[in-house]
């Protein structure tokens, strides 16, 4: 039994230390009159030299999150330095103290969690090099220990969902939610901002919460089971966290002899290419935008620090709300991720 | 299964009773849930747990999608099981699963029509298998490095096979591996492929020396080798068995939700068969193994899930009763807690 929980243990550890590396190379090919990557001190002053730490490759929205930065580097010839921390954020640190070292012009990283950034922040702080937090915010004492924030607010993004069940349904929904994986900050403030604003309307409620981890498979299991309960044949509206849980409830509701979009309306978050697929298949009605391709907007803000600018402490990425009468074939095949 | 204990002590009682118990007491106390608490939460009223519906011809409820999902862990621990009993283990079959699920659905997207999609990602887990096997054998690698390399580098393989994104594919041949309900007897595909693949091994095991080929290598190699047995091709055989059935519970979890989900597909599966097979009755120290002990273990695996759906128990706080549950089994069944049980009952008799 020792070695069994041994094996498990070491397992489980292991499985959380490793991570997933990303499919591309992680050199970035300079177009234009250039060296390629490699960190030769550049002759060349004025190219600007920025070191990225990305979390890892957990999902495609983090593939294509990735995909935007090293493209728009590429596409204004900055010399990147890219460093995937696999899921780890012991190696985010190490990542941004060799940065530091390597005297870059910016800093740039997606945290892994929001506490623990207190010490490396200092050293860059002192060190004079700005630093660019995207899609998530950490927590310190001091707010200026980093330059701006770009990112999505996952509360207005759950606001916005409701906002559009409530408009669609005249405020009368009886709702099941796809919670995301528990105590990540998406599913907490999606949760947050959705419960906010359907307190306005005395005719929506959610009946049933249940988590599907953010994952197709288990966003399928678990509608499977609200629809098999009681209540199930009550439900008017669904609320998923993100597309992939929804997709796969749109799969569970046609099984149980239901038409997804029609007798039970969905409105998910996120915007992939699958989301759109589907409003313009009519099973899904509504996908609030939480957009990756953050690379134009991040190197848009260093270059407007470099200039010596003021940025705001929070920078919104540009997201839209989709609904069936926004999406054609044409959207669909525009859609980058 | 069958024991071939020698020994005076008593016999214990076939592997599956224990994982089955507790599967039985799920189903009793989601039962009686129902009935005690008829305005709590969950699903409500008497026998709603246990109720089963007829949905286009086939049963539904929760005790079919017990049944259902299980399917593909049970799969995933008819392979696990003899490897294990090779003193192995394969911790790659999560990787797996979602390296033959991005296979079959570029395959599929390639236009490739629906058996040889199938066919090429079987192939391609069971070329999964032979590096691990190769290199536990051929380099003498530890089972448990030697397959978290693959458990590492895979998902990064299958990541790369889907170009980082979840692909969407359309095939009536892989749909059916999950959706499928023969009209001849409308239950689950996964539920069916599994209990096939039991039907396949046991034969293949007990009618035939290759399970106590297994068994010898596992339980005493030196002995094993002397007497003759080849243990290399036995060995690698498992491991390559192994992937394959890893390679099917794959390609029916992307069949469920017509995609494959290279970051998803599979997560902690390795887990989850490991633990079917050691509530299964198998002894992760080789030898002895029990296959229909390790496919109740799947179905019970999925119990415990599919209870905490129906009880609305929050999934962050799900684990802890699921773990508790198995540690009660796991207890039930080793021989020393069992003994204990018995000097305090006062009665030294045999079977329980």
């Amino acid at each position: 039994m020792r070695r069994v929980i041994g094996y498990l243990l070491a397992a489980t550890l292991l499985g959380l230390a490793s991570c997933e590396r990303p499919a591309a190379p992680s050199s970035t090919p300079a177009p234009t009159a250039g060296s390629p990557v490699k960190p030769t001190p550049a002759p060349s002053a004025a190219k600007l030299v920025v070191g990225f730490s990305q979390i890892g490759a957990e999902s495609a929205w983090r593939s294509a999150n990735t995909a935007s930065i090293k493209d728009e580097a590429a596409r204004r010839g900055v010399d990147l330095k890219f460093s995937d921390a696999q899921g780890d954020q012991e190696n985010q640190v190490r990542a941004i103290r060799s940065f530091i070292q390597q005297r870059v012009d910016a800093i740039a990283f997606a945290p892994k969690t929001e506490d623990g950034w207190q010490a490396v922040l200092e050293e860059a702080h002192k060190a004079g090099i700005p630093v660019i937090l995207t899609d998530r915010l950490v927590k310190v004492d001091n707010p200026d220990l980093y330059t701006t924030f770009i990112g999505s607010d996952f509360v207005e993004e759950g606001r916005r969902a409701a906002e559009w069940l409530a408009k669609a349904t005249s405020g009368n929904a009886v709702i099941a939610e796809l919670q995301g994986t528990p105590g990540s900050a998406p599913a907490i403030d999606r949760k947050k901002g959705f419960e906010a604003e359907i307190a306005k309307h005395p005719g929506m409620s959610i009946i049933k919460s249940q988590s599907g981890n953010f994952e197709r498979a288990k966003g399928k299991e678990v509608c499977e089971a609200f629809l098999r309960s009681p209540e199930g044949p009550k439900l008017t509206a669904l609320y998923a966290h993100n597309d992939d849980m929804a997709l796969g409830a749109i799969q569970a509701i046609e099984s149980a002899g239901r038409r997804p979009g029609r007798d039970i309306l969905i409105v998910s978050i996120d915007g992939v290419r699958d989301a759109f697929q589907a409003m313009l298949d009519g099973t899904l009605n509504c996908s609030v935008e939480c957009n990756p391709l953050l690379g134009p907007q991040l190197f848009d803000t260093i270059e407007r620090v470099k200039r010596g600018e003021k940025v705001p402490k929070h920078i919104q990425t540009e997201e839209g709300v989709y609904d069936q009468s926004r999406v054609t074939a044409e959207v669909v095949k525009a859609r980058r991720y | 299964m069958t024991s071939r204990d020698p020994s005076p002590r008593p016999r214990p009682l076939p592997a599956p009773v224990w994982p089955a118990l507790g599967i039985l007491t799920l189903i009793v106390f989601n039962a009686l849930s129902d009935t005690l608490a008829p305005s709590g939460p969950g699903l409500l009223g008497p026998g709603a747990f246990l109720h089963v519906a007829v949905v286009d011809g086939a049963p539904a409820g929760a005790l079919i999608d017990i049944l259902h999902y299980g399917g593909a862990i049970a799969i995933l621990a008819l392979g696990m099981a003899p490897v294990i009993a090779t003193r192995g283990v394969d911790l790659s079959v999560g990787a797996v699963m979602a390296i033959a699920a991005a296979a079959a659905a570029r395959l599929s997207i390639a236009g490739t029509p629906g058996v040889p999609a199938l066919a090429g990602a079987l192939a391609v887990a069971g070329a999964c298998g032979l590096w691990n096997g190769v290199l536990v054998v051929t380099l003498r690698l530890q089972p448990f490095v030697a397959t978290l390399v693959l458990m590492v580098a895979g998902r990064g393989l299958a990541q790369m096979l889907t170009g980082g994104q979840i692909l969407t594919f359309h095939d009536p041949l892989l749909e059916y591996l999950d959706q499928g309900r023969p009209g001849w007897l409308p239950m689950p595909m996964p539920f069916l492929l599994g209990a096939a693949l039991l039907v396949l091994t046991c034969l293949a095991t007990r009618r035939a020396p290759l399970g106590l080929l297994i068994e010898s290598v596992g339980s005493n190699p030196e002995a094993a080798r002397l007497s003759g047995v080849r243990a290399g091709p036995l060995v690698v055989g498992c491991y390559v068995w192994c992937a394959a059935c890893a390679g099917l519970a794959g390609l029916i979890a992307g069949a469920g939700i017509k995609a494959a989900d290279p970051f998803n597909t599979g997560r902690n599966a390795e887990l989850a068969a490991i633990f079917a097979v050691v509530v299964g009755g198998t002894s992760l120290l080789g030898g002895r193994f029990s296959l229909a002990g390790a496919f109740v273990g799947g179905m019970l695996m999925q119990g415990l899930t599919t209870t905490m759906y129906a009880r609305d128990i929050r999934s962050d706080v799900a684990p802890l009763p699921q773990a508790l549950l198995i540690l009660t089994i796991c207890a039930a069944g080793a021989p020393r807690a069992r003994a204990l049980a018995r000097r305090l009952a006062g009665r030294p008799r045999g079977t329980a």
